[in-house]
This record gives structure tokens, C-alpha cells and sequence, in this order.
């Protein structure tokens, strides 16, 4: 089936296979490779993105659906080769270590913090409940975020 | 800001004898970070190759049956399917894994897909590749597998009856089994005024489940037969050891490469049998084939944390409140094949006594397989077990003859003074301060007004407790332990490699033997190379990942066991020492002084009193490399240099058991509070205290990560994380739903402490860090049987996970585990 498709401000068109994972899509078929798969039942949130303005998880979602939409990944963030606040304060704040689960922690941040550009610690957590991450035990992105948002 | 400009704090010149000025110490920022916060890492499964084949692994639904049939040929008929492996294929393409132990576990039989039998739910017994790892899942629906299912044995006891047995070639279920016996544990008995006894504690299955699966891509070269693997393995040094004789190649036909890993806990250590799969299918189809594990697979068929039942544990203790020892009987269970066992069965004799001045230990220690997962080297491998022992005895001898847990450990710790302390089986504690560690952790939770907050909590309805947990990360390996459980093997010391070169246009390029999983090996072998060299670390290019085609490979290489910042780190200093020595020799050539004239400083070679005479770094590569005409005969360098760092260890004696076994002791004291609710079994971890001292810190922001990260880890082991099993053997957990890890919400807020005791041991005074030791799990015991009981009454804490059922059991039932428990005052 056509998928018409704009990730990142770019256009694609690609013919897939009618059960292809959105995250596969992404991965294999347009090569952006930044979005992870930890998980085979929708829980780590390593593959997070932003389709049409709503953070979902792109191994929950066949790629037709998204047919039409806009589509923002982690490599849409930072510009002209420069990080934006909030992964230059993942950086300054050491909360990532392998990074395997960042695109998809900054992906669920940064719909946080449009919606609650000023969130409390709690809803910082509530915001990220979705993300595992193995390596940090979240001090550390709880304070990245905490600080992206001053 | 985009890059990572730092200015030292201390000046940069370091004249010899001098220690310590520049940016060791420092927290820079990670090097690695800007390419994973743009998703521009690259991790295996972000590799392709034209016309690869994704692999997927047909696995058995039974716990133990024997394979009468294997058909494949539905799914070879299915469009795209390129091809399939069995194991019959598997078994006369290649010979079995070697196996560690001495007889019976010797003569277990594990091969990368199975042969005869299948031994756990999820084994593999044959192999499909196809264009698209959705048709590859179709075709391995389609292959055929004729099961005779048999008797099962699923807990470790049983399976010690051998009415099971697992390997028919081995006989038994036992792997190896052995009696260490330190010190004089009689004639403590004998002289005990109280023998506390406890009649059962159990360990449970838990892994720390690195996010991002197993798996590789693995090329093969006809012409050379040679292997490419882009994959996840952690320690390929040993994975090349196993790999090459099963498939009758040199180790040179394997090469492993690796950039970015997401993360490995020990789980990545044994891929061995699959990536042999992946090697034997892309050579049969001629094709690159990739293999990306399912989460529902490492669950349930990769790799588990060992499982531990201790039993008969038998307390001395003096009138004083001296605990003089102990003995114990320990059953491991390993799962359906050893794999990396039998080293669980001697690495927790690096921390024998736990903290603690014992000098009279007996352990009866015996490893058995069991038809469930295999285990693999969980991060804090078989130590954390035997820790949690020990602070398990601590917390209950406290318990039942009514004395302060925090003053009991203060009297029994090793003190500040005695260090180095040799304990009772050789090993050679090298520095710490254990009651120090242990103030600060109570100051942090505010433990004076414990008693108020205690009131507080009755006042709410809740119960109260605090818990300690103190243990040792004990880090690089003397794998001389080895021949303790197997005299013939020929494994013993350790070693790490780096190489450093000034290239033509004065690029200092590192590489590393190391494979690291996201713990900044890049951004801690810049801080040292550039305090060597007299520059900064943006200065110095450190490769990223592993190769081991880069000539920076050993035996041991590998990122394992705590041992970076004294391996990893000794080589990358041995290294750059070597290469600023060269350097120096160089620039005096050129200026016709000798290298003692010569300084290291801002990025040149420059003679010491007269910065004016300078050669920058890229006159020096340039000179060397590109205009060397005229240069001395005699002048020996190449500005290449590789070091490879061993530290000094010695065979131990294989009779008494007994040798150094690590070199360093890091120490982590946590102190953990939790408020119960008595009618549900609910708790919450309301306060909690991390201290953590591992030497001389080189980037205090990493150090810190990894104590957030190894705590999180055993609050999820002590609160959630268990591998169940029905009577099946089917895991009941075999995904992140059934399997709770913890959460953002889930995770009390940390506090941390830290002290920093240098080690005598090693080059940069640092001790390995980042596995922890459990320390979280005890903590959390500790706390739950302080809020539950009163000496002499309430139940004893005596699994390491304690759900909330469990937790309401105990509350219900506490007479079930007091019952465990038994004192004898003399």
C-alpha cells in the first residue's frame, strides 16, 4: 500500500507491506534509524514519537496509518547541527549512559513540555512513565528535564 | 554549546614524580552524548547490507522433550525464505562449546541450536532466514517439530536428585560442586556464646535486562573465511574462545565489531550459541544475515541472573555481639546449560566474609541445572548473592539477640586501619572505610530522628523500618579463580590493551580493547590521554566501540566485572605514558637536547624554561610520518604505541582454595526506609541513602550515574523483578508487562554520599565501579524485617525479592518463616 508520509519536514512516498510496524517503517524502509525497539509488547517506549502533534509509540501503530501525517522523530530536534535545549540538557546532566533509550525519553519530554512547558517533578515522572530506561535509575533525565524547562 | 571545551581547573604541566593536576577528576562532557541524543548512535540493529537475510529462531514449547522429528521443508517452499538451519546441521558443522567445569559438568553437551533434546521453553532447535523478518516469523510457523515431552525438574533441590536429568552425558544435574573451608569453623562453633541457625534463604531469578535486545549482523568472506560480526557480544574475547573451536577456525577468523551497545549487565556475555548460528547460516546461504532478539526471547530463553538457595546457615557469635564466621550449604541454579558457570561457583569467594572481620567460613556449594533459562553473568555476577547472604545474617543475628543493626556492623566491619586486609581465603581488600560510609548514609536519611519518624508512621497506620545494605563491588578479576573449580584450565591473571598514535596531521587517535555499554569509556580515556600528553581531551580522538581487527584486543578484553578504570584506564595510561615518552624523544632529536629537557604542555613539545622552542603536535606527527629524512638512525619510535596492562597476580592455591582473587574493593553502605501498610502488605520506599566509595574518581558525574543505575537495579530486583515459572516451566514474565521493571514513578528519590579511598593496587588510584553490589536488594530485606518484627517475633525476610503478596503473607503468616529461624544461647 502508499504511505505519503512527512517526517522531520521531509516528504517520502514508500509502498509497504499492509502490516508493517510504523517503527520498522521508520527504521528500515526511510533509514531513520534513531528511534529504538526494546520491547515487543509496547512497553519501553524507546520507540516514541510525535505523529500529527500526539506522542505515540511507533511499534503500536502500523506504518498505513499513518498515511498523510506529519511526523516527528529525534532526529528532527536538533537544527543545523546544533542540540536544542533539551538533549544539550540531557548531556549537561548525564542522563543518558548507553542511549539506547534517549530518542524516545527526549520524544515523550518534549511533548511534555509543550503541553506543561513548566511541569512539576511528579508530572515530569508522569510524563516519562512510559520510557523504561536500565541505565539511570531517571535521577538523572528527571533533572534534564527538570532543568530544559527553566 | 556544541562542543566540548573545558578549561583544567589545575595547571597542566605535571612534572614527573608529580601527581595529580588537569582534568582527571573533572566532569567534562561525555563525548559520546551528542551523537545519542540525535539518534545518530549506531547500534547493530541499525545496520544493513544489501540482500541480508533476517534470522528468527524457532524455539521449543516444552521445558524438556526430546526432538524426534525436524521439518523444514513447508517453510523452505515459502517465497523469500532463503534458507533454514537444525540441529543435526549444528551438530556435524561444529563441534560443542568447551565447557569450564570438571566432570559432570564436563561432559554436558551445549551446542547453538539443539540436538536430541530440548532442556528449557524457548530453546532453539532450528533457525529460518528470509527477506524480511516478518516473513522469516511466517516460515518459522511453518517448520515442523515432532516433540516427546518428558519429566520436568524446575527447582534446584529436586534437580539435585538426578530422578531428572537434564544431560545425558554428564549423568547428573550437578555441574560442580565443592566445600570451601576457611579458617577454623568448629572450633568457633565451640567457642560461640550464641549459635544463631537458619534453616533456609533463597535468591530469586531476576536479570537486569539491557533495553536493547541481543542480536548481530554477521558477513561471511568465502574467499578468506572469515566472519564479520557487528553485534552486542560484551566480552568477545571470551566469545571468540568458545566460538572458533566449535566452529574449527582460528580465532583470527572472527571479528567482532561493535559501536554503540545498549546495555549489557553481563547479559550480552554469553551469544555465543547464537551468533555461532548466524555464523553457520551466513556461510551455508552465502548472504549477510541479521538477528535481532525479541524482548519475549531474552526473557525467556537468554540470559538470567543466577538463582541461590542457602541452607543450614550456622551463626557463631560471641556475648559481645562478634559474629565469628559462618558455614552454609548453597545450591546454584544455573539453568539448562552452564554456559560462563561454573565461575558463579568461586566469584562470590572474592567477598567470602562480605564486609565483615569473619575468619571462619565453611560453604558447601553446589551448581545444578534446572529445565529454565541459562544464566549469564547478571551485574553484580554471583557476589551479589553471597552478599545478600551475608547481610541477611547480619540483620538477622541482630534481630533475634536484640542488637543495634548499625552498631553490630560497625563492630564487625573490617576497620578503616586494617586495610590492605587479607580475609581468611587470600583475597586482599585494598583500602575503605566502611563505617565511615555507613554515617553518611544514615545522615542522609536522618537517622537521629528515626524514632519521631517511626511515631509518625504508627500515627498514619503504617509500620516503619529501616534497612542497611553494605557490600563490595569487587572488580578486576584474577581468573586464576578458575583453576580453583578446574585445575587444567589455563586461565589466570588479566589483562587490557590500548593503542595511542600521533598521526601526521598531530591527531592523537586511542583505541580501546574495551566494549562499552554506555558507561563513557570515550569521554575517561580522553581525561587520562590529555593529562599525559598536555592537551585536552577534545584534543584526543578515542574510537568508538570495539574491533577486534584494531589490534587492541587480549584474552580478556571486554567490558565485564568492574575493571575499566584499573584495566581499561592502566592500559589507555601505559599507553599515552609510552607515547609522551616518544614524543619527548622526538622533539629533543629535533632540537638536539635530551627528553629530559623536554615538556608536554598546551599541545606541544617544548623545552622546559623556554616556551619559545615548541614543536605543536602536528609538527611533531608530520616529522615523523611524512619528514623523517635526516632524522637519527638510532632514534627507535613510531608514535604508535600499544601497551597492554596486567596487573600483578599470582596462581592461587588451588588445594586450600585459597589466593587474591580481585584487586579492588569499591564499597557501596545504602540505608533505605519503608513505611508498610499492615493491612495489605503495600510499602513504599519513603527515604533512601546511597554512599559509594570506589578510590579516586575520574569523572564523579559517571561515577554517579552507575550508582543511580545499580541501585535502581536491585530496588526492582528487591520490590518486582522475579523470573516465575508455572509447573510447565513456562516463564510466567516473559515481557516488560508480567516483568516490572521500575519506572519513573516507581523510583523513591536517591540520595548519594560518597568517600574516595585511594587503591594502593592501581595505576590511576581508582577502583572498578558501576555493578554495585546488591546493595539495594539487602537494604530493602533489611528495612521490609525492621518494619515487620520485633526481636524474637515477626517474620524473617527470607526471599531477596519481596513483592507485595509476599510481603502480605509474612504479615499474615509470620510464624511460617520465624520458624526458620532457631538460637541457642550458651
Amino acid at each position: 500500500m502508499d504511505v505519503n508520509v512527512t517526517v522531520n519536514g521531509e516528504r517520502y512516498e514508500r509502498d509497504v507491506e499492509p502490516r508493517k510496524l510504523l517503527i520498522h517503517f521508520l527504521r528500515d524502509d526511510l533509514d531513520l534509524t534513531g528511534s529504538h525497539v526494546g520491547c515487543d509488547t509496547g512497553n519501553c517506549g524507546a520507540c516514541s514519537v510525535i505523529v500529527d502533534g500526539v506522542l505515540v509509540k511507533s511499534c503500536m501503530m502500523l506504518a498505513v496509518q499513518v498515511d498523510g501525517a506529519t511526523i516527528e522523530t529525534v532526529e528532527g530536534l536538533a537544527q543545523d547541527g546544533e542540540l536544542n535545549g533539551l538533549q544539550q540538557s540531557f548531556s549537561d546532566h548525564h542522563a543518558l549512559q548507553c542511549g539506547y533509550c534517549t530518542p524516545g525519553m527526549l520524544m515523550s519530554a518534549s511533548a511534555l513540555l509543550r503541553q506543561n512547558p513548566h511541569p512539576s517533578e511528579e508530572e515530569i515522572r508522569k510524563g516519562i512513565q512510559g520510557n523504561i530506561c536500565r541505565c539511570t535509575g531517571y535521577v538523572n533525565i528527571v533533572e534534564a528535564i527538570k532543568a530544559a524547562a527553566e | 554549546m556544541t562542543e566540548t571545551t573545558v578549561t583544567p581547573e589545575r595547571p597542566l604541566v605535571v612534572e614527573e614524580g608529580e601527581t595529580r593536576p588537569g582534568f582527571i577528576g573533572q566532569n567534562i562532557p561525555r563525548k559520546e552524548d551528542k551523537r545519542l541524543v540525535q539518534g545518530e548512535g549506531v547500534f547493530f540493529d541499525d545496520m544493513k547490507r544489501h540482500e541480508m537475510g533476517f534470522v528468527h529462531f524457532v524455539r521449543s514449547p516444552y521445558a524438556h522433550a526430546r526432538i524426534k522429528s525436524v521439518d523444514v521443508s513447508k517453510a523452505l517452499e515459502l517465497d523469500g525464505v532463503y534458507g533454514t538451519l537444525t540441529g543435526d546441521e549444528v551438530a556435524i558443522l561444529t563441534d560443542p562449546f568447551f565447557e569450564l567445569s570438571t566432570p559432570p559438568g564436563a561432559n554436558i553437551k551445549d551446542y547453538a541450536l539443539a540436538v536430541g533434546k530440548v532442556r528449557h521453553v524457548g530453546d532453539p532447535v532450528a533457525a529460518v532466514v528470509a527477506r524480511t523478518r516478518e516473513l522469516a516469523r511466517d516460515a518459522a510457523e511453518l517448520v515442523e517439530v515432532d516433540y516427546e515431552p518428558l519429566p520436568l525438574v524446575l527447582d534446584g533441590e529436586t534437580a539435585l536428585e538426578d530422578a531428572v536429568v537434564l544431560h545425558d552425558d554428564a549423568g547428573s544435574n550437578t555441574v560442580w560442586s565443592g566445600v570451601f573451608d576457611w579458617g577454623d569453623f568448629d572450633a568457633a562453633l565451640a567457642d560461640a556464646d550464641h549459635v544463631i541457625r537458619i534453616e533456609r534463604l533463597h535468591f530469586d531469578r531476576f536479570s537486569s535486562t539491557p533495553l536493547e535486545c541481543a542480536g548481530c549482523l554477521v558477513e561471511y568472506n568465502r574467499g578468506t573465511g572469515q566472519w564479520t560480526i557487528y553485534g552486542n557480544h560484551q566480552m568477545p574475547g571470551v566469545g571468540a574462545i568458545w566460538m572458533a573451536p566449535s566452529l574449527r577456525v582460528g580465532l583470527d577468523k572472527l571479528r567482532f565489531v561493535s559501536q554503540d551497545i545498549g546495555g549489557g549487565f553481563g547479559n550480552k556475555i554469553t551469544l555465543h550459541p547464537q551468533f555461532t548460528a548466524c555464523c553457520l547460516l551466513a556461510r551455508k546461504l552465502n548472504r549477510p544475515v541479521q538477528w535481532t532478539e525479541w524482548r519475549t526471547d531474552q526473557h525467556t530463553a537468554n540470559t538470567h541472573g543466577n538463582e541461590r538457595t542457602f541452607l543450614d546457615i550456622t551463626v557463631p557469635v560471641k556475648a559481645d555481639g562478634t559474629m565469628l564466621g559462618f558455614s552454609v550449604r548453597a545450591i546454584d541454579d544455573c539453568g539448562a546449560f552452564p554456559r560462563y558457570e561454573p565461575l558463579g561457583c568461586i566469584i562470590w569467594a572474592q567477598v567470602t566474609p562480605g564486609c565483615y572481620r569473619w575468619r571462619n567460613v565453611r560453604v558447601d556449594f553446589t551448581q545444578v541445572c534446572t529445565n529454565k533459562s541459562p544464566v549469564a553473568p547478571n551485574r553484580g555476577y554471583s557476589r551479589m548473592q553471597h552478599l545478600w547472604l551475608t547481610e541477611r545474617i547480619v540483620d538477622v543475628v541482630a534481630a533475634e539477640l536484640g542488637l543495634d543493626p548499625v552498631e553490630v556492623r560497625k563492630q564487625n566491619y573490617v576497620k578503616h586501619e586494617e586495610f590492605p586486609y587479607t580475609t581468611p581465603n587470600g583475597c586482599v581488600y585494598d583500602s575503605g572505610d566502611y563505617a565511615r560510609c555507613l554515617d553518611i548514609a544514615l545522615e542522609l536519611i536522618g537517622y537521629d530522628s528515626i524514632d519521631e519518624k517511626r511515631r509518625d508512621a504508627e500515627s498514619r497506620g503504617k509500620l516503619l523500618g529501616i534497612g542497611i545494605g553494605s557490600t563490595l563491588d569487587s572488580g578486576t578479576n584474577n581468573f586464576g579463580q578458575s583453576m580453583i573449580l578446574n585445575p587444567e584450565l589455563q586461565f589466570s591473571g588479566n589483562n587490557e590493551v590500548a593503542t595511542v598514535k600521533l598521526d601526521i596531521f598531530g591527531e592523537v587517535v586511542v583505541t580501546l580493547g574495551t566494549v562499552p555499554q554506555g558507561q563513557g569509556h570515550e569521554t575517561t580515556t580522553a581525561q587520562v590521554v590529555a593529562d599525559i600528553l598536555g592537551c585536552t581531551p577534545d584534543e584526543i580522538n578515542v574510537r568508538a566501540g570495539h574491533d577486534s581487527y584494531w589490534n587492541s584486543h587480549a584474552g580478556f578484553s571486554g567490558t565485564y566485572a568492574s575493571q575499566f578504570a584499573v584495566t581499561g584506564l592502566g592500559a589507555v595510561k601505559g599507553a599515552a605514558d609510552k607515547l609522551a615518552g616518544e614524543m619527548k624523544q622526538l622533539a629533543a632529536a629535533v632540537f638536539g637536547v635530551t627528553p629530559a629537557d623536554i615538556e608536554l604542555a598546551e599541545s606541544q613539545a617544548r623545552i622546559k624554561g623556554n616556551p619559545e622552542a615548541a614543536l605543536p603536535f602536528m609538527a611533531l606527527g608530520a616529522i615523523l610520518n611524512a619528514n623523517n629524512a635526516g632524522l637519527p638512525e638510532d632514534l627507535d619510535i613510531s608514535l604508535n604505541v600499544r601497551h597492554v596492562y596486567r596487573p600483578q597476580f599470582q596462581k592461587p592455591d588451588v588445594e586450600r582454595k585459597y589466593g587474591n582473587l580481585t584487586l579492588t574493593y569499591a564499597t557501596q553502605v545504602h540505608a533505605c526506609v519503608v513505611e508498610v501498610d499492615p493491612e495489605t502488605g503495600v510499602y513504599d520506599i519513603v527515604d533512601y541513602a546511597a554512599v559509594d566509595d570506589c578510590g579516586d574518581r575520574i569523572h564523579p558525574q559517571i561515577v554517579e550515574g552507575q550508582v543511580h543505575g545499580a541501585t535502581a537495579q536491585a530496588l526492582g530486583a528487591a520490590t518486582h523483578e522475579i523470573f516465575t515459572y508455572d509447573e510447565e516451566g513456562n516463564l510466567l514474565t516473559p515481557n516488560f508487562y508480567d516483568y516490572h521493571v521500575p519506572h519513573a514513578l516507581d523510583m523513591p528519590p536517591l540520595k548519594t554520599g560518597y568517600i574516595e579511598s585511594t587503591s594502593p593496587f592501581t595505576p590511576l588510584g581508582a577502583k572498578g565501579m558501576g555493578e554495585g553490589g546488591g546493595a539495594g536488594i539487602h537494604a530493602v530485606c533489611a528495612a521490609l524485617q525492621n518494619a515487620l518484627g520485633k526481636r524474637g517475633e515477626g517474620p524473617i525476610v527470607w526471599h531477596s525479592c519481596n513483592p507485595y503478596h509476599r510481603v502480605w503473607e509474612m504479615l499474615q503468616q509470620p510464624e511460617e518463616s520465624r520458624k526458620l529461624v532457631s538460637v541457642e544461647s550458651r
